[in-house]
């Protein structure tokens, strides 16, 4: 299996807080690597880091076995790594038609066969035509999230970093949202790096994942692991437990 | 549980009105429950009408929106067409309520302890001493370990968890026989989650409150509560005790219960919610 992704040694610092502490990590193509741990264990950091839109300190990230540094980044990066964002109210331009949205993109990589890109990326997501026009106030959240996927699959990327793309969503909506991003997983034979608080999530989507906690990676896990209990560290734990619900003590 | 003789809440199609300027829109339709000393969960997904069924028993309302009711009374008290005084009087006193964010919901520029002892004085003569010790108090009662130092820190510089214990205790100060929770833990990390329920479990267990538990979360309702109301576009779909949950017979509730990922299940793709028109009706 080569590397999609191969991150060493990853420091970012803001001031002195270390906000990710010598992370490692190698995913391989094709697969769904999970990121989880509880506000501020880094895992958004991490992301933002890959993605190029926070620099990081020191190590070395390389996508596909070429090297990137921590500030600048080519046009080829972005056809490679696209990212889906928490949030889908706040993703996308207010004042931008989807058709805009998923145009600009396009503009920027030089592609020329714009209409029919556009108008497949929306099938895709299961929207159709019928939403190239409005604006993202006037979508659901769900519909909104749509987009955003659309948005970024629309270059074809290989990597897709997945930064809590359902937790702004209703229970219902997330299982839509999560069965697209598999299906198309399985199409475009996509390595998803995917960031949750929510371990049920996690383990439905990834075949690995890792738990991080204040910057530092606590233990790299296959799914199998979590379902017989097979981990070490006390936090996983103290994070199943917790995604079991309430329990009268 | 038993029935309690008199409830301590009377709902009775229970409407919220919101007019716009494409016409009226209902976002509650029709409610209808009766709460005793019990913890009653109200589960529904966002426009549902959960938040605003809690809002109108708050009293809390947006003021151009209108509220009918056949009846919407706190025990004898009819809330209908109290005047606004009164109704000041018991939000914050008898009727208590918990918002989903500390962040937002506690004022930014004002430390924890003062908010407390506003809420203390506003209802009650007690002096600044006397309301002081009792916010120290109930900041210990929610587990905050050093209840000084966070009587005068304001809401930033607390965490997430700290900052809805502080919420918690401000609403319970007064010692109100109802509270209203409106997603109480939704914002905070699953960890810290638990903790904060068990302090509420806890502090309503000991003092026989009333428990409104609002929240679109199925699952962690139902480990919560003793009764589960499903709300689907404004109406009660399904109450049922919170044990039965697996009977549920609703489609609605089925489906939630469905759709959620869980460990060690191999479900590829999730079973998705089929929402039927009549469901609405």
């Amino acid at each position: 299996m080569t590397s999609a992704l191969s991150i060493r040694d990853m420091v970012v610092t803001y001031d002195e807080f270390a906000a990710l502490d010598h992370v490692n990590f190698d995913i391989g193509t094709g697969e769904s690597f999970g990121i989880v741990g509880e506000s501020g264990s880094g895992k958004s950091t991490l992301l933002r880091a890959v993605s190029g839109l926070a620099s990081f300190d020191q190590g070395t990230l390389s996508v596909n076995g070429r090297p990137y540094s921590g500030r600048k980044r080519d046009k080829e990066f972005y056809r490679t790594v696209q990212m889906v964002f928490q949030d889908p109210y706040g993703s996308l331009h207010p004042r931008q038609t989807v058709d805009r949205l998923l145009l600009e993109p396009l503009v920027i990589h030089g592609f020329t066969d714009i209409e029919t890109r556009i108008n497949r990326a929306l099938d895709e997501v299961g929207l159709g035509s019928g939403f190239r026009f409005r604006y993202s106030h006037q979508l659901s959240g769900g519909q909104r999230q749509r987009i955003a996927i659309a948005r970024a699959l629309i270059l074809e990327p290989k990597i897709l970093l997945l930064d809590e793309p359902t937790s702004a969503l209703d229970a219902s909506i997330q299982a839509e949202i999560l069965n697209l991003l598999e299906q198309a997983r399985r199409d475009r034979n996509l390595t998803f790096v995917m960031v949750s608080h929510d371990l049920g999530v996690i383990s439905h989507m990834c075949e690995r994942l890792a738990v991080m906690k204040t910057g530092k990676v606590v233990e790299t896990v296959p799914r199998k692991a979590l379902e017989n209990r097979e981990f070490s560290a006390d936090y996983t734990r103290q994070l199943l437990v917790a995604s079991e619900g309430f329990r009268r003590g | 549980m038993t029935v309690p003789v008199k409830p301590l809440l009377t709902v009775e199609d229970l409407r919220v009105t919101f007019p716009t300027r494409t016409g009226d829109v209902q976002a509650v339709r029709g409610v209808s429950f009766a709460l005793g000393r019990e913890r009653l969960g109200i589960v529904g997904e966002s426009g549902s009408g959960k938040s605003q069924t809690g809002r109108a028993i708050m009293g809390l309302t947006p003021g151009h929106a209108r509220i009918s009711a056949r009846k919407l009374a706190f025990g004898d008290r009819d809330l209908l067409t109290m005047p606004a005084r009164e109704r000041r009087d018991l939000r914050g006193k008898k009727v208590a309520m918990i918002l989903q964010d500390p962040k937002y919901s506690l004022n930014p520029v004002m430390t924890i302890g003062r908010q407390i002892v506003e809420t203390l004085k506003t209802h009650e003569k007690i002096s600044t001493s006397a309301a002081k010790a009792r916010a120290l108090a109930m900041l210990e009662a929610v587990q905050i370990s050093d209840p000084e130092r966070v009587f005068s820190l304001y809401p930033h510089e607390v965490s997430g968890g700290m900052g809805q214990r502080a919420m918690i205790a401000m609403m319970l100060v007064c010692g109100p026989e109802l509270l209203i929770a409106d997603e109480p833990t939704s914002a905070l990390d699953v960890t810290v989650q638990l903790e904060v329920l068990d302090i509420l479990d806890k502090l309503v267990a000991d003092r026989g409150m009333g428990l409104i538990f609002i929240s679109h979360d199925l699952r962690l309702v139902s480990s919560f509560c003793d009764r589960v109301i499903v709300m689907y576009a404004g109406r009660i779909v399904e109450e049922l005790p919170a044990a039965n949950l697996a009977d549920a017979q609703h489609p609605y509730t089925r489906g939630l219960l469905n759709c959620l990922p869980t460990i060690g299940s191999d479900r590829h793709p999730l079973p998705v919610l089929d929402r039927k028109p009549e469901w609405a009706l």
